[in-house]
């Protein structure tokens, strides 16, 4: 059971505006899942990234009791991965990107192992997308930090994409916070939800 | 010595040819005939001004003027280094990270050079002091500007791909390593050309000079072998020990990439 604790938490990123930087407490047990939604620039993605420990923060962010600054960062993003809304790839080839890896659910994302041979360059941004959530997932991350994971795909996707995160999330015991701007999906896959109103203020949402 | 001396008027006679292609590029609207006719009015300026200091310092002979020469060489190429980067780093990093890294490399092998191949008595004679930095620091100055440029440029430009790597747990030195690679051996990229021409293309400046003077050549060339070599070793512990610092600095203590060191 992955329990992940925020305590004040709140991104300190340079050249941020101070409206985007609110401050969150929260406690998140596995598998619940923790719905953001909000108007684009009220700082979802940077509470995300702030979590992530990608961009200096402030308060305190823990996972079973281990502050994230009694160990070091790498191994820290290890645990609670982080899947950002334009997924990054550094290579031309998608097995590159998966080397030492096993990858996770490449049949219920709808692609098989030719995929690893296929070039980055032809990717479908649907394609891309389902490729990085596996690319994540393949890690074995105990937290998932999800920013519009669905947002480049089709209805049916959507759901079976959904559907494999929610599977992913029993069987680790990982605790969700997923960012999106559709509230009928937060509505399907989030216990608790949270309506930023853009001004550092934060509503919950029933 | 038999070399043939330089009137003024051989001089002007080259100045107007400069002045010949300033008026050209004017017509053609280059927009850079002031700067070719400034650029060329510095180095007259600079290097007379050179001349005579290194006159003066010749016969002196005096270690503690020879160090401050060396010192503001060190200095005035650091400054180069940091200009020549679209993006520097900001603060009195951009300054200090090329100009350590030249410190390292350029002082030390000449140094080396002198107490070891060299031996002019006493070691740090100007003669072969001043014109070994010199050389060595130009060349070195090439190396780690253009290193630094590009890993600075490429973490800008790459942030994705560098954060895509973070967030899946690689370290930040594995998150960097091809910019890192790819920077080293950009800065490595000159002085390996220079080796491959040398002889064939052209004929080095050192070696031209010594000819000129009424060196043999095959002394001439030796010297210009042991330069290479020197600026070669130079060039490359400076750009190496550039590119990491570089590196180091463009994450803090957590491992974050930290674009807004940046300017």
């Amino acid at each position: 059971m992955s329990q992940l604790v925020l305590d004040d938490l709140h991104s300190l990123a340079p050249g941020s505006p101070a409206q985007a930087c609110f401050h969150l407490n929260f406690e998140l047990t596995g598998p619940a899942c923790l719905g953001l939604t909000g108007p684009s620039g009220s700082g979802k993605s940077l509470l995300l990234r702030a979590i992530a420990d990608l961009d200096p923060s402030g308060g305190t962010a823990s996972l079973d009791g281990i502050d994230r600054n009694s160990i070091v960062a790498h191994q820290w993003r290890t645990r609670v991965g982080y899947l950002s809304a334009d997924s990054a790839w550094w290579s031309d080839q998608v097995g590159d990107h998966f080397i030492g890896l096993q990858p996770y659910g490449f049949e219920k994302l709808g692609f098989n192992d030719s995929v690893l041979n296929w070039s980055v360059a032809r990717l479908s941004s649907g394609e891309r997308q389902r490729l990085a959530l596996s690319r994540l997932l393949s890690r074995s991350p105990e937290v998932m930090l999800l920013d519009e994971p669905t947002a480049s795909l089709d209805p049916d996707r959507t759901i079976a994409v959904e559907t494999i995160i929610a599977d992913y999330a029993r069987a680790h015991n990982a605790p969700i916070i997923w960012v999106s701007h559709d509230k009928d999906q937060l509505q399907r896959v989030a216990h608790h939800r949270l309506l930023l109103d853009g001004n550092g203020h934060i509503e919950a949402l029933s | 010595m038999n070399m043939i001396s330089l009137t003024a008027l051989d001089l002007g006679l080259a100045a107007l040819l400069v002045i010949c292609v300033a008026l050209i590029s004017w017509r053609l609207r280059l927009g850079n005939s002031s700067q070719i006719l400034l650029a060329a009015v510095r180095t007259t300026l600079q290097l007379l001004l050179i001349g005579m200091v290194l006159k003066v310092l010749f016969a002196a002979s005096n270690p503690v003027w020879i160090a401050l020469m060396a010192l503001i060489m060190l200095l005035a190429a650091g400054r180069e280094v940091m200009s020549r980067q679209k993006r520097r780093f900001a603060g009195s990093w951009g300054y200090s990270m090329g100009t350590s890294s030249m410190f390292i490399s350029s002082f030390s092998i000449t140094v080396l050079a002198l107490l070891v191949m060299v031996e002019p008595q006493p070691w740090y004679q100007p003669r072969y002091a001043i014109p070994l930095l010199g050389m060595l620091l130009g060349n070195t100055m090439n190396g780690i500007a253009l290193a630094l440029d590009n890993l600075t440029h490429n973490a800008w430009d790459k942030r994705p791909v560098i954060e895509a790597r973070l967030t899946l747990g690689m370290t930040w030195s594995e998150a960097i390593s091809d910019i890192r690679r790819d920077s080293i051996r950009v800065g490595m990229i000159p002085i390996i050309n220079a080796m491959a021409i040398a002889g064939l293309v052209s004929l080095p400046g050192m070696m031209t000079g010594q000819i000129l003077a009424g060196s043999p050549p095959l002394e001439a060339v030796k010297y210009q072998i042991l330069i290479m070599f020197l600026i070669a070793a130079g060039t490359g512990f400076g750009t190496i020990s550039a590119v990491m610092l570089g590196c180091r600095r463009l994450f803090d203590e957590r491992e974050r990439l930290r674009l807004d060191r940046l300017r």
